[in-house]
């Protein structure tokens, strides 16, 4: 790892005073990707501002059907949420089959919907909850705020606080992990709620995460994992790799959404 | 440089250190605690995990920065007299064979054992696989690992 | 006797690992310690046309940055293969030069070029970093059909079309014709995988010099420290041997990978000697990935011939080996003597012919990794065998059995000789034990739930101990294959055994004083296994290929024997009775008949005293042996796998995992069981989920755990290991060896099992969920 300099912020304030006191700084979350891809040598940042203990950016709240989850909060502590499990337990499930269960320990949604990563879990969920990303400057819809492999619709210095969605009617994430590093090869999020249905698809897409406007209309009219018997879909733009070709991919896709609509019932 | 302070099983400890000093090289190199071990650079083999603030955490993916403040607890500091039920538990069902993945098994098996036990759920062997996800063993074919955590469950 | 032969004591060295006071290499800290760095090709197959050290040389805390014609300068010799092969025409092997730093060529992706030595790790790594190595890029052979076509890169010059030898076993003529006349002729094309060996405990080395006695100190991460200072001595004159001492301490798993003798071990002494500072170098998991000896990677056609009643006739087998840029220490012998010696399986085949022709690529060395060429013998046997009686309409068991080797000893065609064996028994054990007869039943069920059931089974044979010495010697082995065992019985009688054998995992601190507790009925306690250090251990031969059970113990039990005789002499002569009515029992030497008796502790406080010894005997108790193996052991077995197949997805889940092996007589069944259940996963892995995936550049895609797949907790079963034991006749206890056995059979099992539940034979490994997908569905398209 290259040297950096560290920094505690107590506020998000004094987080985004420091980073853009910095040359190079960047967020420091809960780390479980970026301190990694820094030991790897692949970023050296000149400063890490560590937001994890902010107080303000962590916890869970459920008001109504509104839920609303600190950026900071782990994937441990939304898995084992009684309040949020009781208005989304897909949104519980997902997060309890993030990474590892040390991983999940620091690992937290904001650092993971601020990454964008392709095989990411939670891109997929923000997408078919049709989350609000607060952050420190603005409030961003989910359809907008994801813009393709690893990147998002954060400005330079801008920091996720939060994110809001109405919990669905109905909702289920089913996912199919690439055998080794056990990142989505293949996730799908379905849910059914004020806003019609979402499905959205991670880990496939060589785009990252996107949403099937085929499956979507197909679940419409009908949520039923039969629904989706006639929808196809293409190989086309699906990710290619050592562990499936496009056309494994977009099997996936289908076989993985019908589960998902399967268990949300 | 920054300076770090924690509590490492039950000891304070403090040190100048350089930013970049991962937690488990803390451990490791400064504290020479040397049964925190390295397997991986990609945060996978869970040879590193070790407990902070009561929780399992890999070691390698921690800055020593980032535990100012907290409690450690490494393998070397679970025993308490005697062997730990988990660290008995992997003797008793040859739950080891070259020992280098062991320490974070049996960190990794404590701390699935408590947050079962936090939780009332029932720690059978499909959960235990499952929560082993983190930990990479070469040797045994986790078989007798398995067997070893639910064992320890029992007792703890 | 509790602790003795046959006991499942609980291991004795647990505490230590348990507890966090393992000591393994990189636990290690010397006085004066610098840290190794090492520069390495980014490319597969290049010349080195500048090396600009400057930049590296002026970084803080830089003591060296060395290349490798300082490295030749001083005379530090090229790596060697130590089994010597002979082609068909009767040419020598091609032995490409390998030095340990690349000197005007590299060969494949991580061939080390430069090290760079500095006073923290960070330092040496940025430094090296620092470092600018010109390269004019060569075209690459990345794989064996790339090494061997016409106009490939040449990639040694003394090897013409990558050949390193084109080696044949068997009487080609009587298998053609028995082939010819066959009724029945069962043809594959069988890969078997390329794996990386993944021990836990990345290989690190730490290196001392003390210029006053101008001697070496390695701390290594080794299965076998003796041979190490043999071939650091001999073959590559880094220091003589009695100036160089070798320690392995604790060893964090080794399965083949950690035999062999690598670059970083001979630049770090020899940079100890240039820097006067002991330099440790630790690889990471990359580094692992590539520069460990991989394992396996074979392409083989294979023709086998029956006659109308099902009979065998002949088997005619070609395979090209991949040896990667380099031949590694014992990488000739692989696809050779320790794979085509196999080929008869547990069958009685009369004819067997087998062609192997070696080729370098550009990828890193090939060598032994847990089994080494008894499972590419074994998978491709094992999937022939299923194959020819789903085609021949027979029952895979009822055909197995049918041309099972039913009386010993056996010679087979290809050298072997088979010398014990119940193979109906073990395939009936467990047969029973998988519920054979029930499979049509629970498949009815699967088939339910819109699952794809399919049951497969392996019956393995397997050669280890490799022996004799004189023998290995004939087939071209540069050492003899014995090993070595001390006794030293303390004056107060508690006993020291020092083994050539070395444990890194297999429990040997343990196993080996049960054989002591057993023989002369002293505590297990009073038993200490000294192994892993040439200063405290006589020469001796290491561990690997499942040897440390029949050579390793047989060695001691040849020294034990010799210590018996000494304490009975002492004891008779003490007792003032025949030496004949002197026995030794619970740890105390008695005079039958009488109630004469002596405790241990006074026997060996006799022999050191040596104040009443019989005449003409020498003072002290300790002994040693070297014992050199009768013949190799056969360990041999039959697995069940049973797997369930997600048609969606292509995933396979093992529901049922049976094991039934003959290991002979077993020391500690708790032990022999945990060698299984790792063999089993690692033969699962390989089946399943594990491949060194290189691109046609020479660039490794699977260099991490992000892309290469080690089987964890939820890929594998619980697995039910059985035994039905046939005592070997050719060593002291009868034992056969466990080690490997695991990763040797059960990758055919699986396979079987996966191409019975989708109805397609055409799989390779690993089945990974896409490639079973795609079997699948391209088994439905012949259906229609």
């Amino acid at each position: 790892m290259h040297n950096t300099t560290y920094h505690k912020a107590s506020s998000a304030a004094e987080a985004a005073a420091l980073l853009s006191g910095a040359d190079d700084g960047v967020l420091l979350a809960g780390g479980q990707t970026l301190i990694p891809t820094m030991k790897q040598r692949l970023a050296a940042p000149s400063d890490l501002v560590d937001i994890s203990g902010i107080g303000e950016m962590k916890g869970i709240c459920v008001d109504g059907s509104t839920v609303t989850i600190g950026a900071m909060t782990t994937h441990a502590e939304v898995a084992a949420s009684p309040e949020l499990r009781a208005v989304c337990p897909s949104l519980a499930d997902l997060a309890g089959h993030i990474g590892d269960p040390a991983v999940r320990h620091k690992g937290t949604l904001g650092g993971s919907v601020a990454n964008n990563d392709p095989a990411a879990d939670y891109p997929a969920a923000m997408m078919a909850l049709n989350a609000t990303i607060k952050t420190d400057k603005r409030e961003v819809p989910a359809d907008d705020f994801f813009q393709g492999m690893f990147t998002t619709a954060l400005d330079e210095g801008e920091m996720i606080v939060s994110v809001t969605f109405e919990a669905p009617s109905k909702g289920a994430y089913a996912k199919f992990p690439n055998p080794a590093s056990r990142y989505a090869m293949c996730g799908v999020y379905v849910a059914q709620g004020a806003s019609g249905v979402r499905v959205a698809v991670t880990g496939a897409g060589e785009d990252g995460v996107f949403r099937s406007s085929d499956m979507e209309a197909a679940l419409a009219s009908d949520f039923s994992a039969g629904a989706l018997d006639g929808v196809s879909v293409s190989a086309d733009g699906m990710l290619s790799d050592i562990h499936g070709d496009a056309a494994y991919r977009a099997n996936l896709v289908k076989v993985m959404a019908k589960r998902a609509v399967a268990a949300a019932g | 440089m920054t300076t770090v302070s924690m509590t490492v099983n039950g000891k304070v400890v403090a040190a100048v250190v350089e930013d970049r000093t991962l937690l488990v090289d803390y451990i490791r190199e400064h504290l020479r605690l040397t049964g925190t071990h390295v397997g991986c650079d990609t945060s996978q083999c869970g040879a590193c995990v070790v407990h902070v603030d009561g929780k399992a955490v890999k070691s390698c993916t921690m800055l020593a920065a980032q535990a100012d403040g907290a409690k450690v607890t490494t393998i070397e500091g679970v025993a308490n007299g005697e062997l730990h039920p988990m660290q008995k538990a992997f003797n008793d069902n040859h739950g080891l064979q070259c020992g280098f993945c062991t320490p974070g098994m049996i960190m990794s098996g404590i701390d699935m054992v408590n947050r079962y036990k936090a939780e009332g759920k029932t720690l059978d062997e499909a959960a235990i696989r499952a929560e082993l996800e983190g930990n990479i063993c070469r040797c045994t074919g986790y078989h007798n690992i398995v067997k070893s955590i639910s064992q320890a469950a029992g007792e703890m | 006797m509790s602790e003795g032969i046959g006991a499942a004591v609980k291991r004795k060295e647990d505490k230590r690992f348990t507890t966090g006071a393992g000591r393994y290499t990189d636990d290690i800290r010397l006085e004066n310690q610098a840290y190794a760095a090492f520069v390495r090709s980014p490319h597969a197959h290049a010349k080195v046309t500048g090396i600009d050290k400057s930049a590296a040389e002026a970084k803080d805390g830089v003591l060296a940055v060395l290349d490798g014609k300082q490295l030749t300068g001083d005379g530090i010799g090229n790596i060697i293969c130590g089994w010597a092969i002979t082609s068909k025409d009767g040419s020598p092997m091609n032995m490409g030069a390998w030095s340990a730093l690349a000197t005007d060529t590299v060969r494949y992706v991580g061939d080390a070029v430069v090290a760079v030595v500095a006073e923290t790790a960070a330092q040496a790594r940025e430094a090296a970093e620092a470092v600018v190595v010109d390269y004019e890029e060569l075209p690459v052979a990345a794989h064996i059909e790339a090494a061997v076509a016409d106009g490939a890169p040449q990639i040694h010059d003394n090897a013409p079309g990558n050949v390193i030898y084109d080696w044949e076993i068997g009487e080609l003529d009587t298998t053609d014709t028995a082939i010819a006349g066959a009724a029945h002729v069962t043809e594959m094309d069988i890969t078997n995988n390329r794996l990386s060996p993944n021990a836990m405990e990345p290989r690190a080395a730490i290196t001392k010099y003390d210029a006053a006695e101008d001697h070496y100190t390695l701390y290594t991460t080794s299965q076998n420290p003796h041979v190490a200072r043999l071939v650091l001595s001999a073959f590559y004159a880094v220091a003589p041997e009695h100036k160089l001492r070798v320690i392995a301490p604790d060893v964090g798993g080794g399965f083949g990978s950690k035999i062999y003798i690598y670059p970083e071990e001979i630049v770090c002494l020899w940079a100890a000697m240039k820097t006067k500072r002991s330099i440790k170098w630790t690889a990471d998991r990359t580094e692992a990935f590539l520069t460990d000896a991989h394992g396996r990677d074979h392409v083989t056609t294979a023709k086998m011939g029956f006659d109308a009643s099902g009979n065998i006739v002949g088997f005619k087998v070609s395979t090209k080996a991949n040896f990667g840029a380099y031949m590694s220490l014992f990488s000739s012998a692989v696809p050779t003597y320790l794979y085509a010696t196999l080929l008869s399986g547990t069958y009685n085949i009369p004819n067997i012919y087998c062609e192997v022709l070696a080729v370098y690529t550009n990828t890193v060395p090939v060598d032994a990794y847990r089994g080494a060429g008894r499972p590419e013998a074994s998978y491709l046997v094992e999937r022939m065998m299923e194959t020819a009686a789903r085609e021949m309409g027979k029952d895979p068991a009822e055909l197995r059995r049918q041309n099972f080797i039913k009386e010993f000893p056996h010679q087979t065609p290809v050298i072997m000789n088979y010398d014990s064996g119940d193979f109906e028994g073990n395939l009936n054990q467990a047969m029973e034990a998988a519920d054979w007869s029930g499979f049509e039943a629970r498949k009815a069920e699967s088939a339910a739930r819109g699952k794809l059931r399919g049951i497969g089974m392996s019956c393995y044979i397997e050669a280890c101990g490799i022996a004799p010495s004189a023998a290995v010697g004939s087939l071209g082995a540069g050492v003899g294959l014995w090993e070595s065992a001390e006794v030293r019985v303390n004056p107060v009688g508690t006993i020291e055994i020092l083994t050539g054998s070395h444990s890194h995992g297999q429990g040997h601190e343990t196993t080996f004083a049960q054989v002591v507790a057993d023989r002369f009925g002293v505590p297990l306690d009073s038993v200490q296994i000294v192994h892993g250090d040439t200063d405290k251990v006589q020469f001796g031969m290491g561990t690997y290929g499942s040897r440390s059970g029949p050579v390793g113990m047989s060695a001691i039990v040849k020294a034990l024997d010799k210590v018996e005789a000494k304490v009975k002499k002492i004891g008779a002569h003490l007792l003032e009775e025949p030496e004949e009515n002197i026995v030794i029992e619970e740890g105390t030497v008695k005079a039958t008949g009488t109630n004469k008796a002596l405790g241990w502790h006074e026997i060996g406080l006799a022999a050191y005293t040596a104040h009443n010894l019989p005449p003409d005997m020498e003072p002290g108790l300790k002994e040693g042996a070297f014992y050199d193996p009768l013949n190799f052991t056969f360990p041999m077995g039959c697995f069940i796998c049973e797997v369930e197949v997600d048609p969606d997805t292509g995933k396979t889940e093992i529901l049922k995992f049976v094991a039934s092996d003959d290991f002979g007589v077993i020391i500690n069944p708790m032990i022999v069981e945990g060698q299984v259940h790792g063999g089993i996963a690692q033969g699962v892995g390989q089946a399943l989920l594990e491949e060194v995936v290189y691109d046609e550049s020479g660039q490794q895609l699977s260099a991490s755990y992000m892309d290469y797949t080690m089987p964890r907790a939820d890929d594998v079963p619980s697995y039910d290991v059985l035994h039905h034991n046939t005592k070997c006749t050719t060593n002291p206890l009868g034992i056969k060896g466990c080690g490997e056995a695991g990763a040797i059979g059960s990758p055919p099992a699986v396979i079987n099992a996966i191409t019975n539940a989708i109805g397609n034979n055409d799989l390779s490994m690993p089945a990974t969920p896409s490639k079973v997908w795609a079997a699948l569905a391209a088994s439905k398209i012949a259906a229609e």
